[in-house]
């Protein structure tokens, strides 16, 4: 309990917001009381059960109180893309690096500080309506400081121009912090808006970032999200992701893993109304002794829902993967239709993965499938590859690439899809000698 | 089909339930230490034997019911069940199949499974159990000639001791979980077989259990040994009568292949099920594990689950030879309010092992099934394979059919597979036999049959034919 009031402290040191609505004060300290009750998750819990949060819990993390980057840095850091940008520095907003100014006024993207600021009671309703504290420990702890983030807000039939572009930056420190980003976005009917949430930073930061996001679709709307999870290996990223859909509504999640010590991802979508289509893709690459855990859920809460499931994963030296994914059929929601599919890379020995797709159906007019596998290259291919000249560390590199393209396939933006690319191909370990390739392709 | 139709299906009444009223030997309900010696007692044990119970008994007192199986059942009241019950006079049991009660025999008939006449024209060996003495063993000299090993545990403690003590607990260890601690404190009888080595068993050996005894728990505990290079294809098939109150069945089975050995073990169950409120029925909570001990050892679980009204049983396979190879094939079959959590786990250890896990799942009426696995790729486990194919039929809109596959990987080499489905019988499938005049009824059954035949065709012949047969009586009425 000690780990656990070790982390309450730093609420004291929380910068308090101009005029604190007291709903919000009532919020955290819920989020409080419920991570004081149940403190860090146990190898016993269930949906914790391959993934030891330890070492989170032995730390101890500060808050932050500088949000200090320059351009230069911050260009660095970012990806290269046209969009309505937000940087965060270690939790805390950097408004002389962002650009909203061009947004139409039917649209919203503000740090959620702001948003407070100017009408709370706008956000109260959605905050925390997906993401109870009970939903796990760490949803608690990120109520209990809750307070900096982003609320993005699309009108009705509005497409946007321009992807927003949410860039997480984490710093070193000496006594590492901890941030607790909290993400709402609402697209309104017949909207359409892509929201990239990148998280990146220094090489040795050795932070926290406990992030909570909730999306809002109305009625056909058509939201794209992509979490760019590039953190320092030596971070801690602990983020979940809540949807709620309705009718006609398309929410497509793109989950990119290739940073931090410890990472784990839920991302739960309810599909409320008819003709909800959900799609989640995934990509995780862990080496040395990286830790990558996702845990996905679709509940079908109505008839004639959609969803469709691809996350692959490829671990290296003493890395770790968990995949959990369920597909759940609530009674009387028929014709669904449910598919889910996780293949996994294991390049070493060391390496281990730990999957389970569930299934949990209760209606009997539905289509429902899973399939994982975990393997390592087809020894045909890289035949194949080598007859043409191309040697063997280098053949095993390319299909590396190629098993972990299909996912990226599924990129839409051309930007993004190039970074993705590189970075997982920058990630391959030297024993494939791709590096030349990889720099003719940068150059 | 006609919704009446169907009704009157639904509704066929469970067709073995009936009461033999033969009077028991039974210890008063309860369980303490003067219980376990009773039992003992009453089944002439060694001392040894008496203490490996108690210690089991004090590890179960140390232990919690599992909670995390996706089962609803109220609390069991384990001082509420006798834990004894044997036919009387147990101490004059009858040698031959001409001085078993008749009344036996007529049971036995009832199930349409003539002892005598199945043991003659199938040339199985029968060693039944009723309630938890064996009252008939046939074919035991021919056995002998081979060298095999047949009998009933309790003998096998008596005549056996030096085997008993070798291999008892060795693959499902006293402390393994709840049921199993239970098991090993209060068994009172079950099957055990030893085949030497090089030795392919003469026959396929079988043994019918069946539950009679009112607020009686049956407690088997079955263990199966094959040497080098022996071979043995085990039976076991059950059946129960009508009942009000929830019967316990905690049952475990052991397997132990050496170098070269296969052992394939088949289960029919259908015990009652309950009635349509889901009301009595057997609770049967069965802890089955093979250990492929020797290279290139084989272990094969077949298994038709039709009855209980609570299934909790994973079949498992430790595959510690390297070479050795684990299957597992399932049909099981739930409806009314039947709650059915089962599925199988394989342990790679050894290198070079394979595992192949079939599992079809047929949900109907208001009942819950899951499947539950576990695919363990050790480190030391190379070139390691698994095919797991877990596919589920859901019949009516309010059952459910779900599935929890496990599998932690931590080898490089190994290639693992895993594929479930979940859908209803095809309408366009119908329609096809249909068309071609096949009533709906047939064409239920027959679709319904090929969705299990990748399992039904690992089923040795007379238990294929009973499955069939089960299948048909127990689903096709429920569906609309």
């Amino acid at each position: 309990m000690s780990q656990v009031q070790g982390f309450l402290d730093q609420l004291g040191a929380r910068q308090p917001l101009d005029a604190e609505p007291s709903w919000i004060a009532a919020r955290r300290q819920a989020g409080a009381a419920r991570f004081e009750a149940v403190g860090f998750p146990g190898r016993k819990d269930e949906e914790w059960k391959y993934t030891d949060v330890s070492a989170i819990a032995r730390q101890s993390f500060t808050l932050a109180d500088s949000n200090e980057l320059s351009a230069e840095q911050c260009d660095a850091f970012s990806i290269g893309i046209d969009a309505y940008r937000l940087v965060f520095v270690d939790g805390i907003f950097n408004s002389s690096l962002s650009d909203v100014d061009a947004l139409g006024s039917d649209v919203t993207v503000e740090p959620l500080s702001r948003a407070l600021a100017d009408n709370h009671e706008a956000v109260g309703g959605q905050l925390g309506r997906l993401n109870n504290v009970d939903f796990s420990p760490f949803s608690a702890l990120n109520t209990a400081f809750m307070g900096e983030g982003a609320v993005i807000r699309i009108g009705r039939r509005v497409v946007l121009d321009k992807p927003v572009y949410l860039l997480f930056v984490s710093r070193h420190h000496e006594t590492p912090v901890m941030s607790h980003p909290r993400i709402l976005i609402d697209a309104a009917s017949q909207s359409q808006v892509t929201v990239i949430e990148h998280y990146t930073g220094d090489s040795e930061a050795a932070n926290l970032t406990n992030v909570v996001s909730e999306v809002f679709t109305g009625k056909g709307a058509q939201v794209v999200h992509y979490r760019l999870q590039e953190a320092a290996t030596s971070e801690f990223h602990i983020s979940s992701l809540h949807i709620e859909q309705t009718r006609d509504s398309h929410f497509r999640s793109f989950n990119l893993n290739l940073g931090a010590a410890i990472a784990r991802n839920d991302i739960v979508a309810e599909l409320n109304d008819e003709n909800a289509v959900c799609d989640y893709y995934g990509l995780f690459f862990g080496r040395g002794r990286q830790h990558m855990d996702n845990h996905t859920k679709v509940h079908h809460n109505a008839p004639r829902t959609f969803s469709n499931e691809n996350y692959k994963g490829i671990l290296d030296d003493r890395a770790r993967g968990v995949f959990n994914g369920l597909v759940h059929i609530k009674r009387d929601a028929q014709q669904v239709r449910g598919y889910q599919s996780n293949a996994n890379l294991l390049l070493s020995d060391r390496a281990e993965i730990d999957t389970k797709p569930e299934l949990l159906i209760y209606a009997d007019d539905v289509q429902c499938s899973h399939g994982t596998t975990t393997g390592q290259l087809d020894e045909k291919a890289i035949f194949a590859l080598r007859a043409r000249g191309i040697d063997e560390a280098m053949a095993r590199g390319l299909l590396t690439l190629a098993f972990a393209g299909e996912v990226m396939e599924s990129v839409t933006l051309p930007s993004i899809a190039t970074r993705i690319e590189r970075a997982v191909a920058g990630k391959l370990p030297d024993r494939f000698n791709l590096q030349d390739l990889v720099e003719a392709a940068d150059a | 089909m006609a919704s009446e139709e169907m009704e009157q299906l639904v509704r066929r009444e469970y067709t073995q339930g009936f009461v033999t009223d033969i009077e028991s030997d039974t210890a008063p309900p309860g369980l303490t230490e003067d219980t376990i010696a009773f039992i003992s007692q009453k089944k002439n044990e060694p001392d040894w034997m008496l203490q490996w119970r108690l210690e089991a008994y004090h590890q179960w007192l140390k232990m919690e019911s599992p909670s995390w199986a996706h089962l609803d059942y109220p609390p069991i009241d384990y001082q509420a069940i006798s834990y004894f019950s044997a036919p009387k006079r147990p101490e004059d049991r009858p040698q031959s199949l001409d001085e078993v009660d008749p009344k036996l025999l007529e049971t036995y008939e009832k199930l349409g499974i003539p002892l005598h006449e199945r043991a003659a024209l199938a040339g199985v060996a029968v060693d039944a159990v009723f309630d938890s003495v064996s009252v008939a063993t046939t074919f035991k000299d021919k056995l002998a000639d081979a060298g095999v090993i047949f009998c009933s545990i309790s003998e096998a403690i008596r005549e056996h001791p030096e085997l008993i003590k070798k291999y008892l607990g060795t693959v499902v260890p006293r402390g393994d979980n709840y049921f199993a601690a239970l098991n090993a404190a209060v068994f009172t009888d079950g099957s055990f077989v030893y085949i030497p080595e090089g030795v392919t068993c003469p026959m396929e050996l079988s043994t019918y259990f069946r539950i009679n005894a009112a607020n009686t728990g049956q407690f088997e505990r079955t263990l199966i040994i094959c040497e080098k290079q022996a071979q043995v294809s085990y039976l076991e098939g059950c059946t129960a009568p009508m009942r009000d109150e929830n019967q316990l069945h905690a049952a475990v089975v052991e397997l132990v292949a050496m170098e070269d050995a296969y052992i394939k073990y088949s289960t029919v169950q259908n015990w009652y099920p309950g009635d349509e409120n889901g009301k009595g029925g057997i609770y049967n909570f069965v802890t089955k594990r093979g250990d492929c001990r020797g290279d290139r050892s084989r272990i094969s679980w077949t298994q038709v689950e039709t009855g209980s009204a609570i299934t909790w049983k994973y079949p498992s396979c430790l595959l510690r030879g390297d070479g050795s190879k684990g299957e597992f094939y399932s049909v099981a079959v739930t409806n009314g309010r039947q709650q059915a959590d089962t599925g199988t786990k394989m342990i790679h250890i050894g290198k070079n092992t394979s595992s192949t896990i079939v599992s079809k799942g047929i949900a109907a009426g208001r009942s819950d099934q899951s499947y539950r696995g576990l695919v363990k790729i050790s480190p030391r486990a190379e070139n390691a394979r698994n095919f797991t194919q877990c596919d589920s039929l859901l019949i009516g809109d309010k059952c459910g059919a779900h599935t929890f596959p496990y599998q932690e990987i931590s080898n490089s080499k190994a290639m693992v597979e895993h594929e479930a489905t979940t859908s209803k019988i095809g309408e366009d499938q119908l329609f096809y036999c249909k068309s071609r005049g096949i009533d709906e009824e047939d064409a239920v059954s027959m679709i319904v049959n090929g969705f299990c035949k990748d399992v039904f065709q690992e089923l040795p012949m007379e238990f294929a034919v009973e499955a069939e047969a089960l299948l048909s009586v127990t689903l096709e009425g429920s569906v609309g």
